[in-house]
């Protein structure tokens, strides 16, 4: 018998055949991705593209926490916009160089890294809830940090500023014969798409760099500590160690990607980073998705992003389709939307009890 | 003289007014079984937990080859070489037999400072988790999650984890409690093979008689946490303490 077939699940076919749709779901995703800027031409799919891959990024990294270690943290947009500010004030005050991008963000992520040890450490050892009101408690703290000291952060306004050159619109990344900025199928190769891919590449290096840890003996261990902590302890892991460790590891990844988004929206307030909104986001993509299948959180993040821009036009959509029905069109109304992503998020979870990736994969079937 | 492998001092734990484990003091050497018997509540369970770390004593101290070891954390206490199967199954259930096997293995051989590498590149580490789950006779099962199996084949795997950490000193909490008739000799006989080797140190908590009389070298009585006797087994077994507080065999029996 050879590793792998020891390693992998028993091969029933069900099983089997939900793994391949999980996994073609995914690869259609990431395809409509990477090629996103030709596919949809429309600006505001643009910007849904990028928060797509943000939010994966986001999404799987707290999957890391929540999913493979059974770490519940309320800090996940902290960390997340620790990152951004840095990268924002930095762009701000000096200038929109990459040296602004790579010392303010760096200075961000850093000091990310260090208050996740810090939280680690201190609140690691007591229980999971009362782990999970420490970040909470810090989170808060942040934003009002954010909001007091206006004269830095922008306060509720956030901060506006221009990205490095080369993702300005007027920036000509190749040239056609004619001396004008070059089109491939009808796309501008201009500072806008370098924006766009800076996004898609640093965001796929990041979900690789997850996807690797969760695969290495690494994410094993934290599987065991989420499945029987005390028995991790017993048989020789330092679990607070290896606590503190991934937590930091998931709060480095959320504010390198909070650096990213920064860049990408030229703006940074509280509302596009912070908030518990975002928090909650997250975490419903992950729960959707399914916890702890790291692919999971690219099928949960993009489907929940994409009915938040796109459910209200559906609708719209659907309504004028159905204004000669009674009733009906009323119920379709557009102001109805969080009406219908409320129903649309319950039945998932009736159907997918264990998220769409888990369900499907026969994950977590076993508690 | 060297070191005892194991000892307990003036070994003590309180729960708010209860004393579950009395001013235990006892030593162990290396190629030696023994066994601890006594009633429920005595203090067995107990006395492991404050061996194996996931106890912190009210007072006294435990000493592993001379070093004191009583403020290390339980994964310091298995890195050096303190093995503990438990009384009440205690595995990975959401996790294969074999990443649970894998994972005691893991632990003990360590991986290196390679973070990215897939764990299913290790081959040594796949290689000693399958070897062990063949001394456990687990092979067939090997990719069922743990919650999956019977009562039988989740002693086994405590037993197989055990052997995995590669332990200097074996600790067995009634290993044998609740397996069939014919899946006991499975785990007696391991033992038994532990046993055999002059560097290890054994302790197994027990009810069975004819098991202690096969297997012991050296028998410990605990009743409400105090170390009532401690002797080889004919002595032990034919004593009036014994008799009285615990065995209740007919005293010919004993002899
Ligand atoms: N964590 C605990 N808190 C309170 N009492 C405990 C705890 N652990 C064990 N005890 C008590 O200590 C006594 C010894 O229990 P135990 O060591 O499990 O006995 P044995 O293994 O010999 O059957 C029992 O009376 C038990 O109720
Ligand atoms: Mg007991």
């Amino acid at each position: 018998m050879t590793d792998s077939e020891l390693i992998s699940a028993p091969a029933s076919d069900p099983v089997r055949k939900g793994r391949m749709v999980v996994y073609a779901i995914a690869l259609v995703i990431a395809l409509a991705l990477a090629f996103a800027p030709f596919l949809f031409q429309d600006v505001r799919s643009g910007q849904v593209a990028a928060r797509i891959c943000i939010f994966i990024v986001l999404a799987a990294s707290y999957d890391l926490l929540i999913g493979y270690t059974g770490i519940v943290s309320f800090a996940h947009t902290m960390f997340f916009g620790m990152g951004a500010y840095g990268a924002a004030i930095a762009l701000k005050n000096s200038g929109a160089h990459w040296s602004s991008v790579i010392a303010g963000g760096g200075l961000g992520v850093l000091c990310a890294a260090v208050l996740a040890v810090l939280i680690g450490i201190l609140s690691l050892r007591v229980k999971a809830i009362f782990f999970a009101m420490v970040t909470l408690a810090a989170a808060s703290v942040m934003l009002v940090l954010v909001s007091q000291f206006s004269d830095f952060t922008g306060g509720e306004d956030g901060i506006v500023y221009s990205s490095p050159n080369l993702f300005k619109p007027a920036t000509k990344l190749l040239l056609g014969d004619d001396g004008k900025v070059l089109k491939i199928m009808g796309v501008s190769m201009d500072g806008k798409i370098a924006a766009y891919y800076f996004v898609f590449l640093s965001c796929l290096v990041l979900y690789w760099f997850l996807a690797r840890i969760v695969r290495s003996p690494l994410g094993t261990v934290l599987e065991a500590i989420r499945e029987n902590e005390m028995r991790a302890e017993a048989i020789g892991y330092r679990v607070v160690a290896y606590r503190t460790a991934v937590f930091m590891i998931a709060a480095i990844v959320a504010a390198l990607a909070g650096v990213v988004w920064a860049v990408w929206l030229k703006y940074t307030g509280p509302e596009s980073t912070l908030s518990f909104a975002i928090m909650i986001d997250i975490l419903l993509m992950v729960v959707i998705g399914g916890m702890g299948t790291m692919v999971g959180a690219v099928i949960g993040a993009t489907l929940m992003s994409i009915a938040q821009f796109f459910l209200k036009d559906l609708m719209e959509a659907a309504a004028g389709a159905t204004s000669f029905l009674p009733l009906v069109p009323n119920l379709l109304n557009p102001d109805r939307w969080l009406l219908w992503l409320g129903i649309l998020f319950i039945l998932l979870v009736y159907f997918f009890p264990a998220g769409i990736a888990g369900t499907l994969m026969k994950k977590g079937a076993h508690k | 003289m060297t070191f005892p492998s194991l000892e307990t001092r003036g070994l003590t734990i309180r729960f708010g007014g209860h004393i579950a484990v009395n001013n235990v003091s006892c030593s162990f050497r290396p190629g030696e079984l023994t066994v601890i018997v006594g009633p429920n509540g005595a203090g067995k369970t107990t006395w492991f937990n404050l061996v194996s770390g996931q106890l912190t004593p009210s007072e006294g101290s435990i000493l592993l080859r001379g070093e004191d070891i009583t403020a290390l954390a339980p994964s310091a206490r298995a890195k050096r070489g303190i093995g503990r199967a438990f009384q009440l199954t205690n595995l990975f259930p959401g996790l294969s037999v074999f990443e649970n096997v894998r994972l005691a293995v893991q632990a003990k051989r360590g991986t290196g400072p390679r973070l990215f590498r897939p764990a299913a590149a290790y081959r040594e580490i796949s290689e000693i988790a399958r070897a062990h789950l063949e001394t456990a006779r687990l092979e067939s099962v090997a990719d069922l999650p743990a919650a999956a199996l019977p009562h039988g084949d989740q002693r086994k795997l405590e037993v197989a984890l055990l052997l995995a950490m590669e332990p200097e000193i074996f600790m067995f909490d009634e290993p044998t409690a609740g397996m069939s008739v014919d899946e006991a000799p499975v785990i007696l006989e391991l033992i038994d093979t532990i046993r055999k080797d002059s560097s290890k140190t054994v302790l197994l908590v027990e009810h069975k008689m004819d098991v202690v009389r096969a297997l012991a070298d050296r028998i410990i009585v605990l009743h409400n946490g105090e170390q009532v006797a401690d002797g080889a087994p004919e002595t032990v077994m034919a004593s009036e303490i014994v008799r009285e507080i615990y065995l209740g065999i007919p005293a010919g029996e004993a002899a």
